[in-house]
């Protein structure tokens, strides 16, 4: 270990590393544009400059590696005017936007400005005008005038993703990022490229004009849009989500997410999200109020139970359910209906890269087979059989967009079939020969755990109330199970997931709250 | 004086290789094959040849630079990119003797232990390419490149390589990115070239100058190379002289010649014998100098002196006719437009600093610019990836520094007020 001064302080400094990674360690901010921990060194920005002892001159931190007894400052008046100088160049030719520019809040022109800049302009030239609102294909859009060419979306498609997708073009003050002719972006990550532009020069379609950002709250969160159980933030307003950001997690998606997740939660707030439950009567499925519909559904079933006996009633999980879910499910299955026609559907199989996307596009199919659960087969053939066998008379379907879609002929399966209730979030697929459906609250909506691929118990959150008066599926499930006199006495995700923390061996002393934001590896299956 | 550099440019025919060899050609190569590699170096050494492309690094200083372990392949690179405004130079060498190029190049290469040596030729150089491709082909064809150079146990090729217009690919590493098949961008360093350069193996770039004179000091000997120039700076240079001066042209001339010399004895004086108003000494981004400074000795040390820099040894002089503003313009636009854009300050600086002149030098200047101008300087000097940024924030700081009353006169008067006819020297 090398010893370095900055700013007076002592610190320890790892051999190799240079004075913006001792500096960001030590919680010391030395702003920087061009540099990003997960791509390579540029020093194109200069913003990052510090006065070295025994160096003449300015060096950028980000470049510069540390020496045993160097000694840093990042705040003389050198450093301080440098720093200045750098803002002035950038904005010179600069829009000056902000009012309708959505990185506005986020900006690292904005804020740097703020704390470094803060000087009166002194340009009286005619701005450059550059090209605006180029359609780079995918999910983005670009401002060149905006641009302040760091290249760090060039360095992400060339390091990163290796698909080499954006070049600078011209030279001097007229260089302009864009794609190479006749192209496209057509990378899945593109929509990342969109989170390390520092400034507004690379926008999100998807979010554009939508929202400014410092009215959005952030609740942490968990992809379910393939089993890598990517870490996210929701961002959302008033029970809607404008947009999902990346989290780091270096243990599962580093800094990155694809498109799919990115943008898939528009099944959230979809015009279709179901909000009452909704049970078939004479004139066709009619909303009831949550009393009406359990009662509906405990008498059925209960009919069906009396007709043909426990058995015949077959559970589905979804690996859409959290853990907790999955957990309660399977009580219901085997304490409430006393059935061991029990099983899920796995996630369907999609396309997938030796990145971050997998083929299992659901969250928590490990996490089933944790919670002892079997798979009814890839079609349900399994269940199938059963049914056409007449063994099974009536379903109880959690994740039910899933199961219309995923299971072949589902319409003339269900026709066989005495009763069918499903949870669904959201009114998809042939849902007319249905019974009852169930209204479940999306990830969004609710807490709990998912478990990866690879093992990692990682959690969600609420980031706002279930829509409608949709319920978290174990909810509904324990309203269920209190018409059957089976009282579950969890009140939140955690009760669940302490008792699955006593009952399941490969969960065994993992705390709720301790997952935190890396999660937890847990091992076996 | 003997000449080394320009002694075969008035025999005819010379480019060819058996005018080459009658004049005692590639006899220096022989030598070198006889000698180690390091005493070839420590002959470099000794010479006190100094980078002729414009720095003045010692060229044999470079070579030890090399890492001592050969673990990769070592390069060298011929910078042949000549694109400093006021010189032209190297043009003539590689037109007039490509041979003492290559045979430069062969030992070099023996030196430092390369066998692949690439020449990078700026793109409109298209005589010089043609005139080395063929020079090039000669030597093939008598065994001074290729496998087994003149029969020992040593192979090199040679590649030449057209640059494609850029004046920044003249920055050596712009040009090892360019020479790799990438934008012509500096990189940060360290690590230098020596280190990892061409593919990122170790690499030396030196000027076609420079290496044209490596034949002579392994014949003659370093010392003796060492003793033609002044004190620390070896050997003879090519003085290339434009702007108004009665016989323009290239030079060559003792390391040290006073640039008055240079001016009224070797290029005839001022055009109709006006007065001189100021000179700029060494390729377009030295540090101008004003008529009194002319006494100056014209090598490294002696111009580093005075505040400006030998360069490349381009000496632009400029008579009372011109307009400092409007030269100054020339300058600044040249590079605005040169700036490759990759970092900041050079980026948007540059071309500041040159909309800022335009204006001045429109009449519509403002009292506050010229300030402004030398702050705009200092938030560029120093603070950029190469130095293209330096080289930019000279003239204009040594204009106004040296001129600053015709600034103020352009800005007061709303306009040029030199007397004489308007007349940038520099009109590119």
């Amino acid at each position: 270990m090398y010893k370095i001064t900055i700013d007076g302080k002592e610190l320890q400094a790892e051999p190799g590393s240079t004075i913006l990674q001792v500096a960001i360690k030590a919680g010391i901010d030395i702003p920087h544009f061009c540099w990003h921990p997960a791509l390579s060194i540029s020093g194109n920005c200069r913003m990052c400059v510090v006065e070295v002892e025994k160096m003449p001159k300015l060096q950028t931190a980000c470049s510069t590696l540390v020496s045993d007894g160097m000694v840093v400052y990042t705040n003389t008046d050198k450093v301080v005017k440098a720093r200045r100088g750098v803002l002035e160049f950038m904005l010179i030719n600069h829009p000056l936007d902000c009012p309708v520019c959505d990185q506005a809040g986020e900006c690292k022109l904005q804020d740097y400005y703020l704390i470094y800049g803060k000087y009166e302009s002194r340009f009286r030239e005619e701005k450059l005008k550059k090209r605006k609102v180029v359609d780079l294909g995918a999910n983005v859009i670009l401002d060149t005038e905006r641009c302040i060419l760091c290249t760090r979306c060039v360095r992400f498609f060339n390091e990163i993703t290796k698909t080499n997708e954006l070049g600078i073009f011209n030279r001097g003050d007229h260089s302009e990022i864009d794609t190479y002719p006749g192209k496209k972006l057509e990378s899945i990550y593109s929509g990342n490229i969109v989170d390390i532009c520092p400034v507004g020069a690379l926008t999100s379609k998807d979010f554009r004009f939508k929202c400014r950002v410092w009215f959005l709250e952030r609740t942490p969160s968990i992809c379910t849009l393939c089993s890598r159980g990517c870490n996210i933030e929701i961002h959302h307003r008033q029970g809607r989500i404008y947009r999902i950001k990346p989290r780091v997690n270096m243990h599962v998606n580093q800094f990155w997410i694809c498109d799919e997740g990115r943008y898939g939660y528009k099944f959230v707030n979809a015009e279709n999200r179901i909000l009452k439950p909704v049970v078939k009567g004479s004139s066709g499925l009619v909303p009831v109020e949550w009393e009406v519909g359990v009662i509906d559904v405990f008498m059925n079933l209960s009919a069906i139970i009396s007709k043909y006996g426990s058995g015949s009633i077959a559970v589905v999980a979804s690996p859409y359910l959290t853990n907790e879910d999955a957990y309660v499910l399977m009580k219901f299955a085997r304490e409430v209906i006393n059935t061991e026609n029990f099983g899920y559907l796995p996630a369907r199989r999609g396309s997938y890269d030796d990145f971050l996307l997998r083929a299992e596009k659901a969250p928590n199919e490990r996490g089933l087979l944790n919670m002892g659960w079997k798979t009814w087969g890839d079609g349900a053939e399994l269940l199938r059989e059963k049914i056409n066998n007449r063994m099974i008379r009536a379903l109880y379907v959690t994740g039910g967009e899933g199961f219309l879609s995923q299971v072949k002929d589902v319409s003339d399966l269900l026709s066989i079939l005495d009763y069918k209730v499903f949870h669904m979030s959201n009114r998809e697929g042939e849902v007319d020969s249905i019974n009852a459906i169930l209204p479940s609250a999306t990830f969004a909506e609710k807490d709990g755990t998912f478990t990866n691929f690879e093992g990692r118990v990682q959690r969600i959150n609420r980031a706002f109330g279930p829509v409608g008066e949709s319920l978290p599926d174990w909810k509904i499930i324990k309203r269920i199970s209190m018409m059957f006199g089976k009282l579950f006495p969890y009140e939140k995700a955690e009760d669940i997931f302490k008792e699955i923390s006593e009952k399941v061996t490969s969960y065994k002393g993992i705390d709720y709250l301790a997952i935190g934001d890396e999660g937890v590896l847990t091992d076996g299956i | 004086m003997e000449l080394l550099l320009t002694k075969r440019f008035s025999i005819p025919d010379a480019f060819r290789i058996e005018v080459y060899r009658e004049t005692g050609g590639y006899r220096s190569l022989q030598k070198a094959l006889q000698m180690r590699p390091e005493e070839v170096i420590e002959e470099v050494k000794k010479a006190n040849l100094r980078g002729r492309g414009g720095a003045g690094f010692p060229a044999g200083v470079k070579w030890s630079f090399l890492p001592k372990e050969k673990k990769m392949p070592v390069y060298l690179c011929v910078n042949a990119d000549e694109g400093e405004p006021g010189t032209f130079k190297d043009r003539y060498i590689m037109l007039k003797d490509p041979h003492l190029l290559i045979e430069g190049i062969v030992i070099s290469s023996y030196a430092i232990g390369a066998s692949k040596a690439f020449i990078y030729v700026r793109g409109e150089f298209l005589d010089c390419i043609d005139t080395l491709e063929r020079a090039v082909k000669e030597a093939h064809r008598e065994g001074i490149i290729g496998e087994k150079v003149m029969g020992s146990s040593f192979s090199l090729d040679i590649a030449i390589h057209r640059g494609a217009g850029a004046y920044i690919c003249g920055e050596e590493t712009a040009l090892i990115e360019s020479l790799e098949g990438k934008k012509g961008r500096p990189r940060l360093k360290p690590p230098f070239p020596a280190q990892k350069g061409l593919y990122q193996c170790p690499t030396i770039v030196n000027n076609v100058e420079t290496i044209a004179c490596v034949p002579y000091i392994v014949e003659r000997g370093g010392e003796w190379f060492a003793n033609l120039g002044t004190e620390k700076n070896g050997g003879t240079k090519l003085y290339a002289v434009s702007g108004h001066v009665k016989r323009p042209g290239v030079y060559e001339l003792p390391m040290g010649t006073a640039l008055r010399e240079i001016i009224y004895e070797h290029a005839g004086g001022i055009i109709d014998d006006l007065r001189l108003k100021a000179v700029i000494p060494g390729g377009s981004s030295s540090p101008v100098l004003t008529p009194d400074e002319i006494d100056v000795k014209m090598d490294f040390d002696s111009l580093a002196r005075i505040g400006s820099m030998l360069g490349s040894g381009a000496v632009i002089v400029i008579s009372e006719k011109a307009c400092m503003v409007k030269t100054l313009y020339v300058l600044a636009r040249f590079y605005a437009h040169e700036s490759c854009g990759q970092c900041t300050p050079c980026r948007n600086g540059t071309s500041w600093m040159e909309k800022i002149i335009k204006r001045v030098e429109d009449g519509k200047g403002r009292k506050e610019d010229i300030d402004l101008l030398l702050d705009i300087c200092d938030n560029i000097k120093g603070k950029t990836v190469c130095p293209l940024g330096d080289a930019a924030v000279m003239p204009v700081e040594s204009f106004i520094k040296k001129f600053r009353e015709e600034f103020e006169a352009h800005i007061a008067f709303k306009g040029c007020t030199v007397s004489y006819e308007r007349e940038g020297v520099l009109n590119v």
